[in-house]
């Protein structure tokens, strides 16, 4: 091959320089991908061979034996299930809590509208991780340790999302919403029918990014659970990790199934997750 | 209401609809807000006053004492320090890779899916299933990855990665510099297809080289990203806790041990949860001064630039 396409089917040449750059960018993501590789490679040996030196990628067998024991035991499936209601439940709420917030902050005027939202915009300075204490105190008080609200409502109000869609509200244009007033609908179908429909860009984002972090979070979940048959995927996995004895095999294909759902979303979701970044980029973590 | 009859002329027809509901779209959100926010912000003050124990009862108000304590306590220093080594330690090469990374992808221009894929993925890993990927089957010794990659180059080092009080914190710096670069490399690499390419094209044309472009257009260019993927990652790395927990337990000897595993023992494996509270506020303030900090360095930096 003497020239690779750009993405507007420019030809750029091949030049020392650019073999040594892609030769370069090919080991560095070896490096990435191997621990990943290795895990999986683990997992498809029989249990006995898990362990052996020296390295070898592939057992006397390929088999599915630990993945099958994995699944057997039901813990999995069910810190599956949990996990996957959890997240699900968070992301819906967060995106409507925020997106109805945002939209009450940058449309409609009422008094101490400003002071209550510099009041929002100040929570973004607090690291739900330094509440911890106070947050689980009152958690016991309300009843809600070892059950699903206990660990969905406190990631839901975030106030760095209800800060990116103000911006983005702020840029629609007002004479969308007036038409539709001129015709009688009230604030709350202009919201639903026009104004959600066309955020729905941002709100993806919001979404994907509520949805990974719910997903892989583990401080909170793994403090307010208890319950082995309550907890959340990456909790129960480190939960248990001692009564898998020396089971590497079991384990590694427990890390790949955990693994496996986001790369999927990723996969699908590829773009917007990119565009994402750069439109929510501020909301870190 | 008593108070509109006072105001000026009211609006009427549509201009009014732009000011009614606002406080109902504004209340789910305000109420959780209020609930799981802002009030264990204002209670945890009130806790870290007293002596209570894990269900924040049955203590008493002890004043400052717990704070006196958590400045004369060892612990915390010692998981204060921890914390911001690790944080130095780990936002270089976070900061460099995810630069480095994007610049390559974004200039070799075909396999985008290749570099994307092995790159970013780590980042959606839970931090769990990252912890014992680690802990398991690369860092153990003899028979751990790291291991038998060197003993395949003729090296039997049989290095503790993990339990080496030399290496535990470099071994979780790399697991995490592994894990999370995925995110600042999305950042750079929105920001270098962001870079108008008739900038490179009026470059090019005045004779520009390659090295050239890169030093005196897109680096310059990626001065703001860089400014907002500082912050972010330094914020994300004084939080750090999972990894540690998982892979070191915040050994050996603690060396490992950040400031929110500390306040985790104190007061859900101590039962102090008063004195847990007290280390938290420490801690958040140890975030807010450094946040200022950055913020301040970030806008001089911006003013110089423009």
């Amino acid at each position: 091959m003497s020239a690779v396409a750009d993405d507007e089917g420019r030809r750029a040449r091949w030049t020392p320089g650019r073999a040594v750059l892609l030769a370069g960018s090919l080991l560095l993501a070896a490096v990435w991908v191997l621990p990943l590789a290795w895990a999986l490679a683990i997992s498809l040996k029989p249990e006995a061979e898990a362990t052996r030196t020296p390295l070898r990628w592939i057992g006397s067998t390929v088999t599915l034996q630990a993945y099958r024991q994995v699944w057997e035991t039901g813990d999995l499936v069910r810190w599956l299930f949990n996990t996957a209601y959890i997240s699900v439940v968070t992301t819906l709420l967060t995106v409507v809590f925020c997106a109805m917030a945002a939209y009450g902050f940058a449309r409609t005027d009422f008094r101490g509208r400003k002071l209550l939202y510099g009041v929002v915009l100040a929570g973004i300075m607090v690291p739900p991780q330094v509440l911890m204490a106070p947050l689980f105190a009152e958690m016991v008080q309300l009843g809600l340790v070892d059950t699903y609200w206990g660990v969905i409502l406190p990631q839901v109000a975030v106030p760095a999302m209800v800060f990116i869609l103000v911006r983005f509200f702020d840029g629609v244009p007002r004479e969308l919403e007036e038409a539709a007033f001129v015709d009688g609908a009230g604030r709350w179908r202009v919201f639903w029918t026009i104004v959600m429909p066309l955020s729905r860009p941002v709100l993806a984002a919001v979404a994907i990014f509520t949805f990974i972090s719910t997903w892989n979070n583990f401080l909170w979940p793994f403090l307010v659970t208890t319950d082995p048959n309550g907890m959340t995927l990456p909790v129960g996995l480190v939960n248990v990790q001692s009564s898998y004895g020396l089971r590497y095999a079991q384990m590694m294909a427990s890390v790949v199934i955990a693994g496996l759902p986001l790369l999927v979303v990723f996969a699908l979701f590829q773009r917007q997750i990119v565009r994402g970044v750069a439109t929510t980029g501020l909301a870190g973590q | 209401m008593t108070t509109s009859t006072a105001g000026p002329a009211r609006p009427t027809g549509i201009r009014r609809r732009w000011t009614e509901h606002g406080l109902l779209f504004i209340a789910p959100f305000l109420l959780t807000y209020t609930l799981f926010l802002l009030w264990p912000l204002v209670s945890g003050v009130g806790m870290s006053l007293r002596s209570d124990n894990i269900t924040g009862s049955g203590g008493e108000f002890v004043g400052l004492d717990n704070y006196a304590e958590a400045f004369g306590d060892p612990g915390v220093w010692s998981s204060m320090g921890n914390t911001v080594w690790f944080t130095v330690l780990s936002t270089v090469p976070l900061v460099l890779c995810g630069l480095v990374f994007a610049l390559l992808a974004h200039h070799l221009r075909f396999v985008r899916w290749l570099w994307r894929l092995s790159w970013f993925a780590p980042f959606l890993l839970p931090s769990g299933v990252v912890g014992l990927l680690f802990l398991w089957v690369i860092f153990p010794s003899d028979f751990g990855f790291a291991d038998q990659l060197l003993a395949s180059f003729g090296l039997h080092p049989g290095i503790g990665w993990l339990t080496d009080e030399r290496y535990a914190m470099l071994s979780v710096v790399a697991a995490t510099v592994w894990w999370t670069v995925g995110f600042n490399f999305l950042l750079y690499l929105a920001a270098l297809q962001s870079i108008p390419r008739y900038v490179y094209e009026a470059a090019e044309l005045d004779g520009a080289g390659g090295r050239q472009r890169l030093w005196h257009i897109t680096l310059p260019m990626l001065r703001r990203t860089t400014g907002v993927v500082l912050i972010l990652q330094v914020l994300a790395s004084l939080k750090i806790f999972d990894q540690v927990y998982i892979m070191t337990g915040g050994g050996p000897d603690d060396s490992t041990r950040p400031i929110l595993q500390y306040v985790y023992q104190a007061g859900f494996t101590g039962y102090r949860i008063g004195y847990a509270s007290a280390v938290s506020y420490l801690f958040f303030a140890l975030i807010v001064i450094v946040s200022l900090v950055q913020l301040r360095l970030s806008r001089r930096g911006g003013e110089e630039s423009s």
